[in-house]
């Protein structure tokens, strides 16, 4: 049996939309992952703690606050500190493109902006988890 | 992997949530790790919560988690949600009613996707529950699927068992149907501030009384009821608790109606009884497992192709066709 990707969709910080969120949770469950949706306003402790009681792939985060300069590095700083070096970690909702360099530098693999396809992002995921093991 | 095993023996979460990732995928490392584990379990109360979708079950076992933790037991938490069939993907979304949980490390919570299984629970969660008890977790919460009329794999998991109900949800034909009720050691009636509780309460009651042999007068004639047949004939009368879980509104009186039951299990020789049957069950669906895997890895891919084929032509009926298939093969 394929192993079974597993996704966590988080929204760090404070706004109170999470429509972006919970479509792209959909989405990833309809390509036949299995997609841990947490909820509004996840401190970035919250998600690097679900993200390894729950041994995920991936950490998708959907954030429109405008803070994800403090909260996206932080989310990736705290998963390496638990060990968690191999979770991929990707980023959605509204980001300026002159802020996506230094989030990729910070170790953000991927920002999806507004009008993204959800296919891209279900074959971005596809092609670049724990490559090894989920085929 | 028996690093693993050892880390997670020794509290590393990390371990722990790996090994469970590897119990899921139920390969020969599972088996491995699982007849590792298997002799530091025993030790936890097993507590199943089932219902229907919407009645509260993950707020409940928060709130119940959190009343575990000030009676400082620690908590594994394993949270079963439906698998799509057309897809295999599953949404998880139990957390979202667990947030109070977070950052106490006496707390583990897992979701788990159903994958494909029905009764409530997945495939594995008997060996995930297996694992938080050998880890040494005090209590360990199931909350199942929600839905409702056939969730009785937790009867077979759980030492105790929750059905929650909520009112408006249905008349007391709802409660007299087969299914769960039998399965109930304590009956919740959560969301219990709302309108129409008390109409729950009574339809509740009315079916266990029913349950309970009894004579009893109708029209003027004495007439004997036998008692309910179900797992939980055993001599406890399930109390029903009413709870709001959104407040904590009598969770204190529910946590003692589950402590009641533990003490009922140990006293009566009941959690002895239920063990052998979890035992037997978990035998039972391991040997199944195994023996169609070993009978249609012998059959071949080809002949059951064949063979489908002239069933569906109506050459041969199904029931011939499966006594041909086993002819064909040894016994294993």
């Amino acid at each position: 049996m394929k192993k079974k990707i597993r996704v966590l969709i988080a929204k760090p910080g404070l706004d109170g939309h999470d429509r972006g969120a919970k479509v792209i949770a959909r989405a990833l469950r309809d390509a036949g992952m299995e997609v841990i949706y947490t909820g509004l306003r996840q401190t970035p402790e919250m998600i690097a703690e679900t993200a390894l009681q729950e041994d995920v792939d991936v950490v998708g985060l959907s954030i429109l606050s405008g803070a994800h300069n403090a909260l996206l590095p932080r989310v990736v700083q705290l998963l390496r500190e638990q060990g968690l070096d191999d979770v991929l970690v990707i980023a959605g909702g509204i980001i300026p493109d002159e802020d996506v360099p230094a989030l990729k530098e910070a170790g953000i693999a991927a920002v999806f902006g507004p009008g993204t396809i959800t296919d891209e992002i279900v074959s971005f995921i596809e092609e670049h988890v724990r490559g090894d093991e989920a085929g | 992997m028996m690093k693993l095993v050892e880390q997670a023996l020794t509290g590393d979460r990390r371990a722990l949530a790996r090994l469970i990732t590897l119990v899921e995928n139920n390969g020969a490392e599972a088996h491995e790790a699982l007849s590792t584990l298997y002799p530091h379990t025993g030790r936890a109360h097993i507590v199943g919560v089932t219902g229907a979708p919407g009645t509260g079950k993950s707020t409940l076992v928060n709130e119940l988690a959190k009343a575990y933790r000030a009676q400082g037991a620690t908590v594994g938490i394993v949270a079963v949600d439906p698998t799509s069939p057309f897809s295999g993907g599953a949404l998880l979304g139990d957390r979202v009613r667990m947030r109070d949980l977070f950052g106490d490390p006496g707390v583990f919570i897992r979701s788990m996707a159903s994958r494909g299984s029905l009764g409530g629970l997945a495939r594995a969660t008997a060996d995930v529950v297996q694992v938080l008890d050998a880890v040494g977790y005090d209590v360990i919460l199931v909350e199942t699927v929600g839905a409702g009329q056939s969730e009785v794999e937790i009867a077979r998991t759980a030492h105790t068992t929750l059905v929650v109900e909520a009112p408006g949800l249905g008349d007391e034909v709802q409660a007299l149907k087969a299914g769960v009720l039998e399965i109930a050691d304590i009956l919740v009636v959560n969301k219990a501030d709302r309108e129409g509780a008390i109409h729950t309460v009574r339809a509740l009651q009315m079916m266990l009384d029913l349950g309970q042999p009894q004579v009893t007068m109708h029209h003027g004639q004495a007439m004997e009821v036998a008692g309910l047949v179900g797992l939980a004939d055993d001599g406890w009368k399930p109390p029903i608790c009413q709870t709001v879980a959104t407040s904590g509104q009598g969770v204190p009186e529910l946590m003692d109606c589950i402590a009641d039951h533990r003490a009922y299990l140990r006293e009566s020789g009941e959690w002895e009884r239920r063990e052998r049957l979890r035992a037997a069950a978990q035998l039972e669906n391991l040997l199944r497992e195994r023996l169609i895997a070993h009978l249609l890895d012998q059959i071949g891919q080809e002949r059951l192709n064949e063979i489908i084929a002239r069933v569906v032509r109506r050459e041969v009926d199904p029931h011939s066709a499966v006594e041909a298939l086993l002819r064909q093969v040894d016994s294993p």
